[in-house]
């Protein structure tokens, strides 16, 4: 078997080491490894965008990412976009407009938008769409999404 | 997932070594939006990944008059952010902007997209159409093989072993010269093409005539294929619906597609010809509105 490495990352702010196989994804060592269970797993193909994670700044799905890769990043996870508990406004406005059912691809859908919003303060329907298009639901039919997404425009804009 | 080694070298030297000292059973990766997949469903079994975006040259991005220089393992996010690409390698632009979505274009690289050698891979026909050219590095020194005559068939290219991308180069682009790349899928995005076309065209000062033409077709044979009768058709002959017919005919005549869920062979066919068709005006229109370029 190959090597384990040390790997040191910023994950939410926080300087985090770990150990992993080569072989191991970054999906698999936040859910496993650091049991930070927020970024779910949908396909580990890269197509439903479930394990969508921001590495050094940019949206990346996990699954496709080696952990031993992050060493030296910056991470965000969806475990980082409520600190101390206070929702983010995506979150509330996901809650407000009823975009979720299961769940399963929210905190995808959460982080996308995210960088969505800071890219793009104020994006148009057809901006959120297109940004958004990596990112499966089977529950809502996206149109709850988008709604959610336009709501909390404006409020996570970089100033 | 499979158990492989990883290492993550800074020079092209340390890298060539290292692919070359594993015999085979090493394997670069850039963005890993094709190979961490192909190894996780075991379509690949390297012993060891060579994590090839620490190198210094494969980051490099660089428009001047001498051209542009994309490094292997530049992403498409930082193409389509580049407005001096978007106006004068048009098609590059197109092509970097509908792989995958936002998240893979984070991380997907046209050097990725070319080595992976999809018969469908949506940069290789801007590529070619461009002109591209692909300077690769090996235990023998740097060689440069032309966009065109790098997939040699399905997963399949000129490469050999100890030997990997380095840059793709791409000649300066003239006044009144325009690209484009449109890919005919079911889907807005998110999808496999049925069939991609890219063109790149030089108009006269006049903008009424085509100096020159590069056609290039994907995903109608078992690799990228570059329709040179089709452009050739158009050079010196005037901009009119006619001429860019005839150009259209050539290419659907080269098209050599199979039957699959997506398409049959006589729709691929007829698609290759409307696509060419609509890409070759898109390029002339780009064109008329380039009044400078970036060659000297
Ligand atoms: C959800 C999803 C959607 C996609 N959509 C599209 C699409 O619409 N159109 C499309 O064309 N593709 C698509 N792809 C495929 C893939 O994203 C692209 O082919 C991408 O450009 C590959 O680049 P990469 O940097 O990730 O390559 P990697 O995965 O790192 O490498 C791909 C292959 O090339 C080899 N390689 C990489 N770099 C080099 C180098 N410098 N020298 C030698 N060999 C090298 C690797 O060993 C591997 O075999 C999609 C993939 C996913 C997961
Ligand atoms: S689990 Fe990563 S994209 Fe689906
Ligand atoms: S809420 Fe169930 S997949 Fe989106």
């Amino acid at each position: 078997m190959a090597k384990k490495r040390i790997v040191s990352a910023n994950i939410n702010g926080k300087q985090t080491e770990f150990l992993c196989e080569p072989r191991q994804t970054l999906l698999e060592v936040l859910r496993d490894t650091l049991d930070m269970t927020g970024t779910k797993e949908g396909c580990s193909n890269g197509n439903c965008g479930a394990c969508t994670v921001r590495l050094d700044g940019r949206p990346v799905v996990s699954c496709l990412v080696l952990a031993v890769e992050a060493d030296g990043a910056d991470v965000e996870t969806i475990e980082g976009v409520a600190p101390g508990g206070d929702l983010h406004p995506l979150q509330q406005a996901f809650l407000n407009n009823a975009a979720l059912q299961c769940g399963i691809c929210t905190p995808g859908f959460i982080m996308q938008s995210k960088c969505l919003l800071e890219e793009n303060p104020n994006p148009s329907e057809h901006d959120i769409r297109f940004y958004l298009a990596g990112n499966l639901c089977r529950c809502t039919g996206y149109d709850k999404i988008v709604r959610a997404v336009q709501e909390a425009a404006g409020c996570c804009g970089k100033s | 997932m499979r158990d492989f080694d990883y290492a993550a070298p800074t020079s092209v030297a340390e890298a060539v070594k290292l692919l070359q000292d594993h015999n085979g059973s090493a394997r670069p990766m850039a963005g890993g939006t094709d190979l961490i997949d192909q190894v996780r469903v075991g379509r690949i079994s390297p012993d060891l990944v060579v994590d090839i975006k620490k190198i210094a040259e494969l980051n490099v991005l660089q428009i001047g008059s001498d051209g542009l220089h994309v490094g292997a393992a530049v992403p498409c996010y930082r193409l389509y952010h580049d407005a001096m690409i978007k106006d004068l390698y048009s098609a590059l632009t197109d092509s970097a902007s509908i792989i995958g979505g936002i998240q893979i274009q984070s991380r997907a690289s046209i050097g990725g997209n070319l080595c992976n050698s999809g018969p469908a891979a949506d940069s290789t026909p801007s590529l070619i159409a461009l002109g591209a050219v692909a300077v690769i590095a090996g235990p023998q020194g740097n060689r440069e093989v032309a966009v065109e005559d790098f997939c040699t068939g399905p997963g399949k290219n000129v490469l050999g072993r100890g030997e990997f991308l380095v840059e793709l180069k791409f000649p300066a682009r003239s006044a009144n010269s325009g690209s484009a790349y449109q890919r005919f899928i079911p889907r807005n995005e998110m999808d496999i093409a049925v069939v991609g076309v890219g063109a790149a065209v030089q108009l006269d000062a006049s903008g009424k005539n085509f100096v020159s033409a590069r056609i290039a077709l994907g995903a109608v044979a078992a690799k990228p294929l570059f329709a040179a009768e089709a452009g050739k058709l158009l050079a010196g002959q005037p901009v009119s619906v006619e001429t860019i017919q005839k150009a259209a005919e050539a290419a659907r005549a080269i098209a050599t597609p199979i039957d699959d869920m997506r398409g049959t062979v006589e729709f691929r066919k007829h698609v290759t010809g409307v696509l060419v068709m609509r890409v070759v005006q898109q390029a002339v229109e780009r064109a008329l509105k380039t009044k400078s370029g970036n060659a000297p």
